[in-house]
């Protein structure tokens, strides 16, 4: 796609890179939401909670931005064949980062309610891997859609088993915590409120990966499993 | 793919020639029944040369041949010995420019029609009314059908064709450049049109207007240098096509 001619129209070109990089301006601005809301959650920085949580109405005001300019290309220059599919996936992308920059807000305000608490022993060693895999999981989505890259959309998008895994592990482990000491219950379920949100964002970094396999193949592969799309995407790749 | 419809017309490693110059190059391509197929591609890929073959209307020029078959119907028009007469009055044709004949809106009509049948008065009458009543015309010019065909505006001048066309009840109407030069009303108008005139007969529409080919046909050929390079269903022509040339077409990255 990328060693494609440009448009005859220039301006149209113009048009497309635009939303293109402003849906990587946004997936930035979203990885650092994720950043500091973890990292005001393990510091128990009710400074940086905040910040986060006033900083995501900029996450929403990127995607009204995008999305309009996306309404607007439709609306003037009828895209057509991958022109099309790139609008399109721009449009869903924004939807899935919005959500992301959501679940951000909620793990800042997680951290806000937990940094008059107790601090736990292990110091939420449960959140700390499971964000950084979540973090590393988005981050290699975002490079896959800077570069069109469907084998690396296919491998991102199975990371989110091993993140589901993590999560239902965190989970076992944040019950018995409450099990063992009730006092600790309604700390223990904002923690896991936040273990919720990490694993939500993985499911949509993983939808963001099938858009790009949308993008790139113009194959809708959403509930298909990964097998199949290994097989039937990335098979015809290699022939 | 369109080859598993039944083609009302079926082009077999079509050729031709104007004098020495090669304009289409081994076509091979079903035109499905009841459907509307559109070409498109640049100026001078053929797509027009493609439409005339399939009424032989290149023979009224001199020097100008065709080789290969196309079989409407299974009998191929390309053969010896084929009726042209029968052949134009099952395969009508409209073209870019409205081209009423400088005679009565009713005479339009009827003129085609006394060529192919004799019919009484009423008969006549009834024919020439549905026949712009098909073609969307009949409310319009009802009560002005004395008046000269040449006094309708442009796209109405286009849907009178349109209804000559009809009148000699074809098979298959061939539309070349149909809207290219009426106004967005007039055109959608002939598009509605054509979604209309789907259901009695096949359409082939040759048009420069990407998306009103995207709008109009169910299956789309695209062509370039005299080659029909792709030909599928339009829906995947226009979101996923597969080869690059229709892609940079489509998108407007040709040249």
């Amino acid at each position: 796609m990328e060693q494609m001619h440009t448009h005859i129209s220039r301006q149209f070109s113009a048009e497309l890179e635009d939303i293109r990089s402003r849906v990587l301006q946004m997936g930035g601005l979203v990885e650092q939401q994720i950043e500091q809301a973890l990292d005001a959650l393990i510091k128990g920085d009710t400074a940086l909670g905040e910040n986060v949580i006033l900083h995501d109405t900029q996450v929403n005001k990127m995607e009204v931005t995008i999305d309009e300019e996306c309404n607007q290309i439709i609306a003037r220059r009828q895209p057509a064949a991958s022109d099309l599919r790139l609008v399109v996936a721009v449009i869903k992308t924004i939807t899935d980062l919005e959500r992301i920059g959501d679940e951000a807000e909620k793990i800042a305000r997680m951290a806000v309610r937990l940094a008059g608490e107790e601090r736990p022993k292990n110091n939420y060693a449960e959140i700390q891997t499971l964000g950084i895999h979540v973090r590393q999981m988005l981050h290699e989505t975002l490079d896959a859609f800077a570069r069109l890259d469907i084998e690396a959309a296919v491998r991102v998008a199975r990371e989110d088993v091993k993140i589901d895994q993590k999560y239902d592990g965190a989970m076992r482990q944040l019950i018995t915590y409450m099990m063992e000491d009730p006092r600790t219950i309604s700390r223990v379920l904002n923690v896991i409120w936040a273990a919720r949100a990490l694993e939500r964002i993985g499911d949509h970094a993983c939808n963001i990966c099938e858009y790009i396999i949308y993008l790139v193949k113009g194959k809708d592969v959403r509930h298909t499993s990964l097998d199949q799309v290994e097989r039937e995407i990335l098979g015809k790749e290699s022939r | 793919m369109a080859n598993d419809i039944h083609g009302k017309i079926q082009v077999r490693d079509l050729n031709f020639y104007y004098g020495k110059y090669q304009a289409l190059k081994n076509i091979s391509l079903d035109v499905a029944t009841n459907m509307v197929t559109a070409f498109i591609g640049p100026s001078g890929c053929g797509k027009s040369t493609l439409l005339r073959t399939f009424n032989r209307m290149y023979e009224l020029y001199p020097g100008q041949r065709a080789t290969g078959e196309i079989l409407l119907d299974g009998e191929n028009v390309l053969a010896p010995g084929a009726d042209l007469f029968r052949l134009r009055a099952r395969v009508g044709m409209v073209f870019q420019k409205p081209t009423p004949f400088p005679m009565s809106i009713y005479e339009n009509i009827a003129f085609g029609v006394r060529l192919y049948e004799k019919l009484p008065r009423s008969e006549m009458d009834d024919r020439v009314e549905w026949a712009l009543t098909q073609a969307a015309l009949w409310g319009e010019v009802k009560d002005k059908l004395r008046q000269s065909g040449m006094s309708l505006s442009g796209g109405q001048q286009q849907r009178l064709c349109i209804a000559r066309a009809i009148a000699v009840k074809p098979e298959v109407m061939l539309l070349d450049e149909p809207a290219s030069a009426l106004d967005p009303i007039s055109t959608l108008k002939i598009e509605e049109l054509i979604y209309e005139l789907k259901k009695n007969y096949t359409i082939v529409i040759v048009t420069h207007n990407m998306q009103q080919a995207a709008r109009v046909s169910d299956f789309t050929a695209f062509m370039y240098l005299g080659e029909a390079v792709e030909f599928g269903d339009t829906n995947t022509i226009f979101t996923n096509p597969s080869k690059k040339q229709t892609e940079d077409y489509i998108t407007g990255r040709y040249g």
